[in-house]
């Protein structure tokens, strides 16, 4: 690429389109970033109306809302929902905005095939919604009441909604796959002059590695569900013993995929944390050659650690030893990783802006999750707390820290250079006070419940588990309401606000804050040449 | 070239309803699926009707991008993002098949061992078969799923087929280097050649399909064996139909002189597939005939 400004006629190119074809047949990668980011606000907040049901019901011993089965789908669609509708796009979004900015590059290098990466996630989530409706219709089969990892034999009895739900992963995994490879083509293709790979800043690495185990594991669990939907309709016994099969099969298929997955969602957040803690540290990160180390070493043994999620289905010895050691082998690069965040903030001139203190949180609480992690991890303990609602508070401990509290500190961090807008501090800090506190209230006693014995995915309890259980969900009512918060923080931030400037943070460094705020309509028509 | 300016600029398209197109090609075509396997009566025609609107998609869309790189519009970088996302894409594809694969290994190495009485996990054989269970594969499982059934032999239609695909790899070579040659007649009919050898392979396999269900009694429902036969080699299938349609049209592109020496990108992108899809059916030959 060279650096001579554009002055062919392709003038037509440097007027943004407008109206419903802007956003319906939009090639930008900052209006696509946009629709991303919508529609995981939008999945948010339905997968939090089934969480919030689900707190309803266990707020008292007893069946008091929800009949098992639709207790059981509830459960279903929020772990669905969330981790497919609302924290992947919300990644996603935020890579479509920033990646191309912060590399120097005028848009993503796939652009129409990143709308397409888009366009599916809304057919995705027709499906997903048609699975969890079907069933109040008449003729429409039973609920899905599996779980959201789906295991048969429950799920070859589950009726026509199931068939719904295979579609609906199917396009999922489209969708993953198609912006993954978008993504890895733009870092690897479109970087500015002088940017080579270790110049990159981390939140690209990030997602080239998210995108990298996306394109591995993704079309694994394709398969699995196809699988799954030909045991379902067309006579083959994959997962059926009486046929030479194996139930397990599916679990080996499905945590191939899943086990990775985790690192999918909680990379993305690890890289914007690498932006804002030295940001508002002002300091440079520390470590960044570990990180990357750290990181690809979390990558590569999260691929093979799989069967820690499947200790109880009696495995031989021999096994269970290795993904026991692998697993707990991943505390090591992740210890490395929060060690490198402490040494960025360790005397530095540190300010709290919301989106700091989302990362000091995450610093904690995503520690905190990690180590029961590392609890489950031992198979011996693991058999006591296996399917209990211990398992139920360390992935909340990780993935609303680890994955979610990031993508808020990044859209805390970047609004000011999406809209132009500073957002209102005071109510930022509001936000996550009562966001924080909720959460803590909602997740630590399920600890307590799950050590002492509750079982997760079961509508009803032993009345002994009641004042933990009452604590819990007043805790998710004020986690949940607290998103409207943030609703109305960010609706607030679009519409108007204190002017930002283009390097909206004191602190903050990379190419991105060289663009105006809000950015041009290309990002970098003219790419900046990297010392 | 039109013009240098255009060269150097990395070509961002202008916005493109084909995005939507597919979504909806997709939405359909899978919600009609989901109605056909449980026997609601308008399913197929609601299939139908995506599978055209996604035929269209795939014409529009193809069609714009060649439009697009017959007026110059792709520098040397944007073409390093085709090739890059083309690769990335038969990766993804390989991790597909993988996990088809692995179904078959984890049934044959571990799953059936284990219902034959193997291992500290072995007593189900004792107490659901009495022993009698014998797990050598092929095996449709302790029920015999699907009755008594006869294996495919490697050494028939299979072998034939091996030598129709790698033979098939030879000929999109041979056209390839007409193409750098710019040898107009070797491309075409290297291109013909290899399309003819596609279809035949695909005809053949059907053929084998055929003679598997009347006279084998090896049905999709014949427990472990039948089900990783048919989903390993129909997938497989599959993908070699898709590539001999592709290949048909850039065999209608070569035709009309679309390539040069040096701007080729699509004849290479259907190559690589090409040569993927045979490398995944030696895994076939070794892994589900032969072994």
């Amino acid at each position: 690429m060279t650096t001579t400004t554009m002055t062919h006629d392709e003038a037509h190119h440097h007027d943004a389109p407008t109206g419903w074809r802007r956003w319906l047949f939009s090639t930008n990668h900052k209006d696509i970033g946009t629709l991303y980011l919508l529609f995981a606000l939008t999945m948010m907040f339905l997968g939090g109306a089934s969480a919030m049901l689900i707190r309803m019901e266990l707020f008292q011993p007893g069946i008091q809302l929800l009949d098992p089965d639709l207790y059981n789908n509830l459960v279903t669609n929020h772990a669905l929902i969330m981790i497919f509708g609302a924290v992947m796009p919300a990644a996603a979004g935020l890579a479509n905005w920033m990646i191309p900015m912060m590399i120097g590059a005028p848009d993503m290098a796939l652009p129409r095939l990143n709308n397409l990466s888009f366009w599916i996630l809304p057919a995705a989530a027709t499906m997903l919604l048609l699975s969890f409706i079907v069933p109040f219709f008449p003729g429409g089969g039973t609920q899905i009441n599996t779980g959201w990892t789906l295991y048969p034999p429950l799920s070859i009895q589950v009726g026509m909604s199931m068939d719904f739900l295979i579609f609906a992963i199917h396009l999922l995994g489209i969708s993953s796959v198609l912006a993954s490879i978008n993504i890895i083509v733009t870092l690897l293709n479109m970087r500015a002059p002088g940017m080579n790979l270790m110049k990159m800043p981390m939140f690209c690495w990030t997602w080239l590695v998210t995108a990298f185990l996306l394109i591995l594991v993704v079309p694994v669990l394709a398969g699995g569900v196809t699988m799954l939907l030909f045991d379902r309709h067309f006579g083959t016994s994959f997962f059926d013993a009486a046929g030479g099969g194996d139930p397990v099969l599916f679990q080996h298929l499905f945590w191939f995929f899943g086990h990775p997955e985790v690192y999918v969602l909680l990379l993305p957040s690890i890289g914007v944390l690498s932006h804002v803690i030295p940001t508002f540290s002002r300091k440079p990160l520390f470590g960044y050659h570990s990180m990357v180390g750290a990181m690809l070493a979390v990558a590569t043994i999260g691929m093979v650690v799989w069967a820690h999620h499947q200790y109880t289905i009696g495995m031989s010895l021999g096994a269970v030893t290795y993904f026991m050691i692998g697993t707990i082998l991943i505390s090591i690069p992740v210890g490395l990783m929060i060690f490198n965040f402490i040494a960025t903030m360790w005397r530095g001139s540190m300010t709290f802006e919301t989106p700091m203190l989302f990362a000091v949180a995450i610093v904690l609480m995503f520690t905190f999750g990690g180590l029961s992690g590392v609890m489950l991890a031992v198979v011996p303990a693991d058999m006591q707390y296996h399917d209990s609602m211990f398992v139920v508070a360390h992935f909340h401990y990780v993935l609303m820290p680890g994955a979610v509290f990031g993508l808020f500190a990044g859209v805390f961090f970047w609004l000011p250079k999406w809209t132009g807008h500073m957002y209102d501090e005071r109510l930022g800090k509001i936000f996550f006070w009562t966001n924080v506190i909720g959460f803590n209230i909602t997740f630590f006693p399920q600890h307590f419940l799950g050590l002492a014995g509750m079982p997760r995915r079961i509508v009803d309890y032993n009345v002994m588990f009641t004042e933990f259980n009452v604590l819990s969900s007043i805790g998710a009512m004020i986690f949940g309401l607290s998103h409207l918060l943030l609703l109305y923080i960010v609706i607030k931030t679009i519409r108007g606000g204190k002017k930002a400037r283009s390097r909206s943070w004191e602190g903050a460094t990379g190419l991105e804050w060289e663009l105006s705020s809000p950015p041009p309509f290309h990002s970098w028509t003219v790419a900046p040449q990297i010392k | 070239m039109s013009s240098q300016a255009h060269s150097d600029d990395y070509y961002i398209p202008d916005p493109s309803p084909w995005p939507l197109v597919g979504m909806a090609s997709l939405l359909i075509t899978l919600f009609g699926a989901a109605l056909t396997m449980n026997g609601v009566g308008i399913g197929k025609y609601v299939v139908v009707a995506g599978l055209l609107l996604f035929f269209y998609l795939l014409y529009g869309w193809f069609r714009d991008v060649i439009i697009e790189n017959l007026n110059d519009r792709y520098n040397k970088q944007v073409d390093r993002s085709f090739r890059m996302g083309m690769l990335w894409f038969i990766a993804s594809e390989v991790f597909f098949f993988m996990s088809f694969f692995g179904a078959l290994f984890y049934i044959r190495m571990i799953a059936l061992p284990w219902l034959g009485g193997e291992g500290y996990l072995g007593a189900s054989d004792e107490f659901l078969y009495g022993g009698a269970f014998d797990a050598s594969w092929p095996s449709s499982g302790p029920a015999q799923m699907g009755g008594e059934f006869t294996p495919m032999s490697p050494w028939g239609l299979p072998a034939i087929n091996t030598l129709l695909l790698l033979t098939s790899g030879a000929t999109i070579t041979w056209a390839h280097w007409g193409l750098k040659m710019e040898n107009q007649k070797q491309l075409v009919w290297g291109l013909a050649a290899t399309i003819f050898l596609g279809l035949l392979f695909v005809m053949l396999q059907a053929y084998e399909y055929y003679h598997a269900y009347h006279e084998l009694n090896l049905t999709l429902g014949s427990g472990g064996y039948g089900s990783t036969f048919y989903m390993l080699t129909g997938f497989h299938g599959f993908h070699v139909t898709m590539g001999a349609i592709m290949l048909m049209a850039i065999l209608g592109r070569a035709m009309s002189s679309h390539f040069s020496a040096h701007n080729h990108f699509a004849f290479e992108a259907v190559a690589w597939y090409w040569h993927f899809v045979d490398v995944v059916w030696l895994g076939l030959f070794i892994f589900v005939y032969m072994f």
